[in-house]
């Protein structure tokens, strides 16, 4: 089936088998590997992305759902140079370990933040109840986003800034840095 | 696999209409985990996650492909209080009342609250429309009464809405996990008191003694309360599962449902 879907800003047209998953889609057929797949059956909360600005579980839409819609990973908010104020606070407060379930809990806290601004542990907790972490490294999850959400008041994303400019696949960036390697 | 995604309800009737197995899929919350397990291999899904029919919601009628996300927002108390103790955030943006009526699990957690104010189920076919009281809609575990060419279109609650009303459930963990026990409770000036249970039988049930006891109790005293909480675990059916034992379900259900009246006192 013939599917288009914007995702980072860049619209994508792709024949897809109809069994396909949305995140194996942005995974192996725009090669876009930072959403990652933890568990399958939305235990997890790695695989979380924006599907038309709301936070979902990738791993359980099917690519041809998402034909028409709007796709945000989390290689669309931000990039090394201008991280999203959420990576950047994520970098600062140590909010990761082995880092797999990041990209995840960073999508979901972005929409938790935008909706409730500042919060208190408890209610971050609450937030991010979808989310697991196997490192059980939540103590920094949570100064991670409540430093994000005092930041996020004035910052604004990158990417709403200017989508075209900030999208990068991994190849691209694979591209890019041995360029650099070679300079 | 075969995906056939409608633009319109009369498309997605005629889908169904030609293929009696096609299987339904609105926010993908249980039909694809048992896909993602293997335990269940759809030749023919149709998607119904962009039909605006379904995604309508006016005044008591509440269209089948509303989300979580909107009811935890909503003018119900005990459905919206329930909405935000559903999965996770991102559950609630995919899950709908619709799929939580579809899959008719004893566990749903809408199911409760549309038993306590004796809410119907619309159904459409290519045929025309007919509406069920919920208790003619759930029929058994993880079976409900839908034509294979009918689609669960709405859910309509009663014009006059009990003004308290209350939800609470039990489970292993607060996010992510299917209740060992659910009860929603309602109750109106004159004392007038239902209380549905879910996890607790076969389908979701209502104690209708319990209810008979309570109702008549204009100002309940504590021994009231008590003797009302020991009726709910004495009318409930509950079993011994994985997830917990009948002995639990029936002591975790009278808990749940004194808490529940004392809220709406």
């Amino acid at each position: 089936m013939d599917i288009n879907v914007r995702v980072n800003g860049k619209t994508y047209t792709r024949d897809v088998e109809p069994r396909l998953l949305l995140v194996d889609f942005i995974r192996d057929h725009l090669a876009m590997t930072g959403t990652n797949i933890g568990c399958d059956t939305t235990q997890c909360g790695a695989c979380t992305i924006h599907l038309d600005g709301k936070a979902v579980k990738s791993c359980t839409v099917l690519a041809v759902q998402a034909d028409g819609s709007e796709v945000t990973t989390i290689e669309g908010i931000g990039k090394p140079s201008a991280l999203h104020p959420m990576q950047a606070a994520f970098q600062d407060n140590h909010g990761l370990q082995c880092g797999y379930c990041t990209p995840g809990m960073i999508m979901a806290a972005i929409k938790l933040v935008e909706e409730r601004g500042e919060m208190n542990d408890d209610e971050v907790r609450h937030g991010l109840e979808g989310n697991l972490c196997r490192c059980t490294g939540y103590e920094n999850i949570v100064k991670s986003v409540q430093a994000a959400a005092n930041d996020m008041g004035v910052a604004h994303s990158p990417f709403e800034a200017d989508p075209a400019a900030h999208h990068e696949t991994l190849r691209e960036a694979e591209a890019r840095a041995a360029a650099r390697s070679h300079e | 696999m075969e995906m056939t995604t409608p633009k319109d309800l009369t498309e997605a009737l005629t889908a169904i209409d030609q293929d009696p197995d096609a299987v339904l899929l609105a926010g993908g919350t249980d039909v694809m985990i048992g896909v993602n397990f293997g335990e269940t291999w759809p030749s023919h899904v149709v998607g119904l996650r962009r039909l605006a029919e379904l995604t309508a919601w006016e005044g008591n009628r509440i269209g089948a492909g509303v989300t979580y996300r909107r009811l935890e927002k909503g003018p119900f108390a005990a459905l919206a209080e329930l909405s935000r103790t559903v999965g996770s955030p991102q559950i609630r943006n995919a899950g709908t009342i619709g799929g939580n009526l579809g899959t008719a699990s004893p566990a749903g957690d809408a199911l409760p609250f549309l038993a306590a104010v004796d809410a119907e189920v619309e159904l459409a076919s290519l045929n025309g429309r007919r509406t069920l009281p919920w208790h003619e809609f759930l029929v058994g575990v993880k079976r409900n009464a839908r034509e294979p060419n009918e689609l669960i279109v709405a859910t309509i609650l009663p014009e006059a809405m009990p003004p308290r009303q209350a939800f609470a459930k039990v489970g292993i963990r607060n996010a992510m996990v299917i209740s060992t026990v659910s009860a929603c409770l309602t109750r109106r000036e004159d004392g007038t008191t239902t209380i549905a249970l879910g996890s607790v039988a076969p389908t979701t049930i209502r104690a209708r003694k319990a209810e008979a006891m309570i109702s008549s109790e204009k100002s309940p005293t504590e021994a009231a309360i008590a003797e009302f909480g020991r009726l709910v675990s004495e009318e409930i059916k509950p079993i011994s599962d994985h997830r917990s034992t009948a002995a639990y379900r029936r002591h975790a259900a009278g808990v749940l449902a004194k808490r529940l009246l004392e809220r709406c006192l």
